[in-house]
């Protein structure tokens, strides 16, 4: 059985959300400035490894826009 | 009407009962904690949207990458002759394409350097200082040694790229260009 939240209940889960998704896009952010700075420096073999992590650090993202998407599901209407 | 679900429930900033708000409110009511959870909703939605910009932008990268590798070793080119180029003197070139500016200077009549003109912070033409030994950028005062391009002072993160030179005679030929993240 599905559960269902109280409003306050998905405050908090979106909340914790938001905290990892932010941390996650920060992490992408240095990664791609770092891969920009080394292909500049004619390093070759640091941009194939950055995208793999950064396509993990997306699909991460994805996931967690999908746990929201299921949270906002409405309830079941209630047969009286 | 009041709903016995209280989440389905508008509740003022205040947080006072429906009936003790100001007739505009009780007008236009506004629904505080939803709002708050929609507006954080919608935002984490939009942070989604930028990491799948970020990892774009990595694609690009390794495209360009790539294409780089593809494209091989760089032309040798004959870039100037000794007569053009007095000791303590500097000339501009471009190599390997028309829109890629370097610098050749002579600071003893037996040596000759060669590097990007490009400033590695954004770009800025760098401009040789020979008696003092530097490139100097006047955009954001970044400063390059002359011997091997390396950042002594400034905003520059990455040494310029040397352009390798052999001499064969008078002329002066570029063979590659070398790039660095450190000397």
């Amino acid at each position: 059985m599905r559960r269902h939240f109280t409003r306050a209940q998905k405050m908090v889960i979106i909340q914790g959300i938001l905290f990892l998704v932010l941390v996650i896009d920060i992490i992408q952010l240095y990664v791609v400035t770092a891969t920009m700075n080394s292909y500049l420096g004619g390093d070759a073999g640091v941009p194939v490894p950055a995208f793999l992590f950064s396509l993990f650090c997306l699909a991460l993202n994805l996931g967690l826009l999908r746990f929201l998407y299921v949270l906002d599901r409405k309830k079941p209407t209630r047969v009286l | 009407m009041v709903d016995e679900d209280r989440d389905y429930n508008t509740i003022p900033p205040d947080g006072r009962p429906p009936l003790e708000q100001p007739e505009w409110r009780q007008d236009f009511p506004i629904d505080v904690p939803q709002d708050n959870y929609i507006s954080r909703r919608e935002f984490t939605k939009f942070l989604v949207l930028i990491s799948a910009a970020f990892t774009v932008g990595q694609g690009w990268i390794v495209y360009e990458n790539w294409q780089r590798k593809r494209a091989g070793k760089l032309p040798r080119m004959k870039v100037a002759t000794l007569d053009k180029i007095p000791v303590g003197g500097s000339l501009v070139f471009f190599y390997p394409k028309e829109d890629e500016p370097c610098v050749l200077v002579r600071p003893e009549a037996n040596k000759l350097l060669a590097f990007g003109q490009k400033c590695t912070h954004l770009s800025c033409a760098v401009i040789p200082e020979v008696k003092e030994k530097v490139f100097a950028c006047p955009c954001h005062h970044g400063y390059f040694a002359m011997d091997d391009g390396r950042v002594l002072a400034g905003p520059p993160p990455r040494p310029l790229p040397r352009v390798k030179l052999e001499i064969h005679g008078n002329d002066i030929y570029a063979t590659d260009m070398e790039l660095r993240t450190v000397v």
